[in-house]
């Protein structure tokens, strides 16, 4: 019986110690990130992990930065962030990165937010909510687009077409009920009233409950903030309840996948999305239009079609490198303080200027609102 | 003192290991999140493992313990140990509630019932925004202070969580070696068969089954002070999954059976990673193989192995047993 419980005492202290020194380098940049590649948001970790694998291979192909190569050392989260906390640990401890570049989802970023800051280690965030920047933290920022500013977007066209009173249907998802939030709190200052507020399961089949209330209504027009079906769904139905005022997603839609699920039914619809979506369709002297066709030429080359949330990645990491271009080192506190004063840097995502107050930098001309025509994205002007 | 040798070996390589690894990652980080997982599965075993009612739900009561902690102590700025009281008070009494009704039910009725208990949680979780944060979580939780002493680094923290590991492995050996821990084996033989033997079934399934909630509460309260931050997401349906695996894959009805689960399960994705894009299909391949070649989990599977070796007549199941007569040999 000793023996027996001895073994397995060794066992376990066994495993536990299966540990490996970690050999450090000195001529290398490491950027560590921590994505989503697997579970319900790997539609955004997984392009997030090609782009960012892509990029830094082109980088060390053209000679690395200051002479320095570049290492990209990743982890799959899964969505959890839980494991995100423990990844980002050992980022910062084990793999003692310079920079990390990373957080698919609003619920990753967020959780490793206390860690970055007690570690100080710039941390740029892919994620949407705005509540990552928002207070301002030392060394967080993101370069997604915020749910406030796709309202914000929304809004300002709906203005423009003389719509004052409108009906919210959101998805009860993360990103849903956060736009949701950002909706309401922002209709005030553009003179919107929300004249309904409806929600639906990320998993529900069907809408015509919610959205018949809403043709009861006095509305001019329909907002509908979600991800995944919910939205096609919500599109199909709004045309077999014979609803015809105008119909406005979000850009969490804003992918060719949306445009094939809702089929005749997304004619017309107007959503405010990056401008990579309709990169082609750019006037020339758009300053954004070589970087987006040059970025979506090479993914397209190697792994199909483009979405934003690469775009994202593209953003994150060459903010990044050019932080560190520009302060001569990795020291972290002097990249960070370069990742603050990036300006003008012409990103997928729009035009970054950021500031000691703005982690994000991004104004609501990063957004193009655009119209669903014949099966295709056009550019509202 | 030789019945628990296991125990204080087991203890002294927890407390050794920080000596010698005092800035690890795998030792001060994954170690901790090891040993909240040991708690969580012990406290599983001792339900499915000892009693045999099976739980799909654990992760719920792991999920009001973080929660619990999570709202009091960062929304209104109680004392952590109040709150993780608190915590303990609420998951009782829940569990208390849901026993007697979920209990009658057996085999895969019962599965499905504890099923629909943790989804129902974590629906709440996610809906109720303006206490639980939603979907995005919950974060600025602060950090425990014992008599004074801020645990605020992931060593102190290794620490903390060792002791309290500790404490449960300590309690569970106990119980199973006591009066209700034979009650509970009796249980799981036959219920028919104990109650003629005088065991108070009722009683003794709701005991166990509160119980395990309390030391899952626990633990969430620990693990939300440890983290700083919490979301729906770690205590979903499929963290109560991976709890079940843990007790299986390490062997169920042996407390070191899910200690050990628990650990392998915890680093084998740290360790795995290096395989990149194919650690998902090992990590399920060993798995598979595991469960294959050691049907009764690694742990029982090979200390019964190890057994047949040594008596050569023995057979594999008079071995199993002997480990569940143990009793207070």
């Amino acid at each position: 019986m000793n023996i027996r419980k001895t073994m397995t005492a060794l066992a376990v202290s066994t495993l536990m110690s299966l540990t490996a020194a970690q050999a450090l380098a000195a001529d290398t940049i490491k950027v560590g990130s921590f994505l989503a590649v697997t579970g319900g948001a790997s539609f955004l970790g997984d392009t997030e992990l090609k782009t960012l694998q892509m990029y830094v291979d082109e980088v060390n192909a053209k000679g690395g930065i200051d002479g320095m190569q570049v290492e990209l050392i990743h982890y799959d989260t899964g969505g959890d962030s839980k494991k995100a906390v423990n990844f980002a640990k050992r980022l910062i401890k084990k793999d003692q990165v310079d920079v990390i570049v990373g957080g698919s989802t609003s619920g990753t970023s967020m959780a490793v937010i206390d860690e970055v800051e007690s570690e100080g280690i710039p941390f740029i965030s892919l994620a949407g909510s705005v509540k990552i920047v928002e207070p301002v933290k030392k060394w967080v920022f993101k370069v997604p687009h915020t749910d406030r500013m796709a309202a914000g977007k929304i809004f300002e066209d709906m203005k423009k077409r003389g719509i004052s009173k409108v009906a919210l249907i959101s998805g009860d998802g993360g990103f849903g009920k956060s736009g949701r939030g950002e909706t309401l709190a922002l209709a005030p200052e553009y003179g919107i009233e929300i004249v309904a507020d409806e929600s639906y399961g990320a998993k529900d089949t069907d809408m015509t409950a919610q959205l018949t209330k809403i043709r009861d209504t006095d509305a001019q027009a329909v907002l509908n903030f979600g991800f995944g079906t919910g939205p096609a769904i919500v599109t199909k139905n709004v045309r077999q309840l014979g609803i015809t005022i105008p119909l406005y997603q979000s850009h969490g839609v804003a992918s060719k996948k949306y445009i094939e699920l809702a089929g005749d039914s997304a004619e017309g619809v107007r959503l405010p999305a990056a401008a990579l979506l309709v990169a082609d369709k750019l006037a020339d002297a758009d300053p954004q239009k070589p970087v987006l066709v040059a970025y979506q030429t090479k993914y397209e080359a190697a792994h199909g079609a483009v979405s934003t949330f690469g775009g994202h990645a593209f953003d994150g990491l060459y903010i990044a490198l050019e932080a560190i271009d520009r302060a001569n080192s990795t020291d972290k506190a002097k990249v960070r303080d370069e990742i603050e004063k990036t300006t003008n840097f012409i990103g997928t995502g729009g035009i970054f200027n950021m500031s000691a107050t703005d982690h994000l930098g991004l104004g609501l001309d990063a957004f193009k609102m655009l119209e669903i025509k014949n099966g295709d994205w056009t550019l509202v002007e | 003192m030789r019945r628990l040798a296991g125990f204080y070996i087991l203890a002294a390589g927890v407390a050794l290991l920080p000596v010698f690894f005092p800035d690890n990652y795998f030792i001060t980080v994954v170690g901790v999140t090891a040993g909240i997982h040991v708690i969580l599965a012990v406290s599983l075993n001792l339900l499915m493992g000892y009693a045999g009612q099976i739980s799909l739900g654990h992760a719920a009561f792991f999920g009001i313990g973080a929660y619990t902690s999570a709202i009091l102590s960062a929304r209104y700025g109680w004392n952590p140990w109040l709150a993780m009281l608190t915590g303990l008070l609420l998951t009782g009494v829940i569990a208390y509630f849901i026993a007697r009704p979920i209990l009658r039910l057996k085999g895969h009725y019962l599965a499905m019932a504890t099923l629909g208990f943790g989804i129902i949680i974590n629906i709440v979780l996610v809906q109720n925004g303006q206490l639980t944060g939603g979907p995005d979580g919950l974060g600025d939780i602060p950090s425990l202070t014992i008599f004074g002493w801020e645990v605020d680094s992931d060593l102190h923290w290794y620490g903390v969580i060792g002791v309290a590991m500790l404490a449960v492995i300590w309690l569970s050996l106990n119980i199973i070696d006591s009066r209700s821990g034979r009650a509970l084996r009796a249980l799981h033989g036959s219920e028919v068969a104990a109650e003629m033997m005088g065991i108070n079934t009722t009683t003794t399934k709701t005991g166990v089954f509160v119980l395990a909630a309390l030391i899952a509460s626990f633990a969430g309260s620990l693990f939300s002070h440890q983290q700083g931050f919490v979301s729906p997401g770690s205590f979903s349906f499929f963290f109560s999954i991976e709890l079940v695996t843990m007790v299986v894959l390490g062997g169920m009805a042996s407390t070191y059976g899910a200690v050990f689960g628990a650990i392998v399960l915890t680093f084998l994705p740290e360790l795995l990673v290096v395989f990149e894009d194919y650690e998902v299909m090992i990590f399920g391949a060993i798995l598979m193989l595991t469960m294959i070649f050691l049907p009764q989990g690694i742990f029982v599977g090979l200390r019964n192995l190890a057994y047949k070796l040594r008596k050569k007549n023995a057979t594999p199941d008079s071995i199993a047993g002997k480990e569940q007569n143990r009793g207070t040999a």
